[in-house]
């Protein structure tokens, strides 16, 4: 029983990792695909923060009279990895404009029949 | 969405607002939570507001494309500008000790000085990507 | 004892969010349930003590990513998936059983959550904690990390966000002239 307290908050950033891949893999809406991805990203971050919390501890902001802070390593990588993620989906969408310019659609289906892709 | 009486007072009251906020959040990121990606964005959240009440045009003018081009490389010039600095004063690229007469107050400047360049880059490139979202729909 | 239930509601709402996304096919509403899914994530943070995190999560995440989703679908003029999606479901719903028993086989060693004793934050964590403030007189340990200690890696981030907005820039930045689909292709192809 304290093994599945303990492990819970993976297995939950697991399993919205897995949602998250699985909007990816299976549906043809470019959009759609895209906010997969990102749900993806917001579980892993999920998965590294829950590593980095100390029970009883604080926020790593150092104060008076506090012993016992949060490890503030993965916070830093986090939030350069927020940020990056940021610029990935802003990029991504710019494609999807432009691919809807070009075909007229977003749908991966019709794309890859009119370019006899597939 | 100018005709909208309620969207253009209540937007007008809190622009300032979050104006100030995001220089609050900028500088006290040493103290508390903040810094310069988070203020960068809220400024941003601000401006999209102003875009989205008072249409594209205005907020054009308010912040032109040009100058938030030269913000964005401005931003990115000051951080690298600071490792080079730091690197004629005698210290290693980025190395914050060099910059004043003590250790401590040297590093505070330094990232005083980071943070800002940070700030004013994040809060360009996403107003950038914000105006050519938006004005790719205009004919 | 309070905050492990209001973490495990807010787990439990992330998780209906994300099945929901999943099912749902109305574009708009999608991106709506987006924005909540980067609050409650949010919620999550500061639950778990990492507010640096929390703050930029709720500023990116619920402000700018799902803007720039609404201006997309607002400019595809998209509103609805195409109901026939899952041409074979069987297949990604395999790859994906797999890999999440892969990965739950993986977290079985990683320690509980919150241990004091982890090697996580017994071995370099420490270090940061107790130097920070000598060495850089700044109270926030995570602005020190940032721009202090790994100052290289915050300028590579920063690199990274300006060549977003130039690739940006350079995809749908320039001035429309006719809104024709030739036209269009015709300046690619010279491009």
């Amino acid at each position: 029983m304290d093994f599945i307290i303990g492990h819970y908050n993976y297995w939950i950033a697991i399993l919205l990792m897995m949602i998250g891949f699985y909007t990816v893999i299976s549906r043809g809406n470019l959009v759609k695909k895209i906010i997969g991805l990102n749900i993806f990203q917001v579980s892993v971050f999920l998965l590294y923060i829950s590593m980095s919390t100390v029970k009883g501890g604080a926020a790593p902001i150092i104060t008076e009279g506090v012993k016992l802070y949060s490890n503030p390593l993965p916070h830093v990588l986090i939030l350069t990895a927020i940020v990056v993620g940021v610029a990935t989906t802003a990029l991504g969408l710019a494609l999807v404009i432009r691919i809807k310019e070009a075909y007229g659609t977003i749908e991966e289906d019709e794309i890859h029949q009119q370019d006899h892709s597939l | 969405m100018t005709n909208n009486i309620i969207l253009r007072v209540v937007s007008k009251s809190l622009i300032p607002l979050i104006i100030m906020f995001a220089l609050y959040v900028q500088f006290h990121g040493d103290y508390g939570p903040g810094g310069g990606f988070q203020a960068g964005v809220i400024m941003s959240a601000a401006s999209i507001l102003y875009a989205l009440v008072f249409g594209l045009d205005a907020a054009e003018q308010v912040f032109p494309p040009a100058i938030l081009r030269i913000l964005a490389s401005l931003g990115v010039l000051i951080y690298a500008g600071v490792g080079v600095v730091t690197l004629f004063l005698g210290g290693n690229y980025l190395d914050y000790s060099v910059l004043a007469d003590t250790r401590i107050a040297g590093q505070h400047l330094g990232i005083l000085l980071v943070e800002l360049g940070v700030g004013m880059s994040v809060f360009s490139v996403m107003l950038i990507i914000f105006f050519a979202f938006a004005g790719r729909g205009r004919p | 004892m309070i905050d492990v239930f209001i973490g495990v509601v807010l787990l439990a709402f992330l998780a209906v969010t994300a099945v929901s996304i999943v099912r749902m096919t109305n574009l708009f509403a999608i991106i709506m349930l987006f924005g909540i899914f980067s609050f409650l994530s949010a919620a999550m943070f500061v639950v778990m003590d990492a507010v640096d995190v929390a703050f930029t999560e709720a500023a990116v995440g619920a402000g700018i990513s799902t803007v720039l989703m609404l201006a997309t679908i607002a400019l595809t003029r998209d509103h609805h998936e195409k109901a026939s999606a899952s041409h074979r479901p069987w297949l990604p719903l395999t790859v994906v059983i797999v890999t999440g028993a892969a990965l739950v086989y993986g977290t079985l060693d990683i320690p509980a959550f919150g241990d004091p004793n982890a090697p996580a934050q017994i071995h370099v964590a420490p270090y940061y904690i107790e130097k920070s403030i000598p060495e850089t007189g700044v109270p926030n340990i995570v602005t020190a990390v940032l721009a202090s200690y790994r100052g290289f890696d915050t300028l590579g981030e920063v690199i990274v966000v300006f060549t977003a907005g130039i690739a940006v820039m350079l995809l749908i930045g320039a001035k429309r002239r006719k809104s024709n689909v030739e036209n269009n292709k015709g300046e690619d192809n010279d491009e």
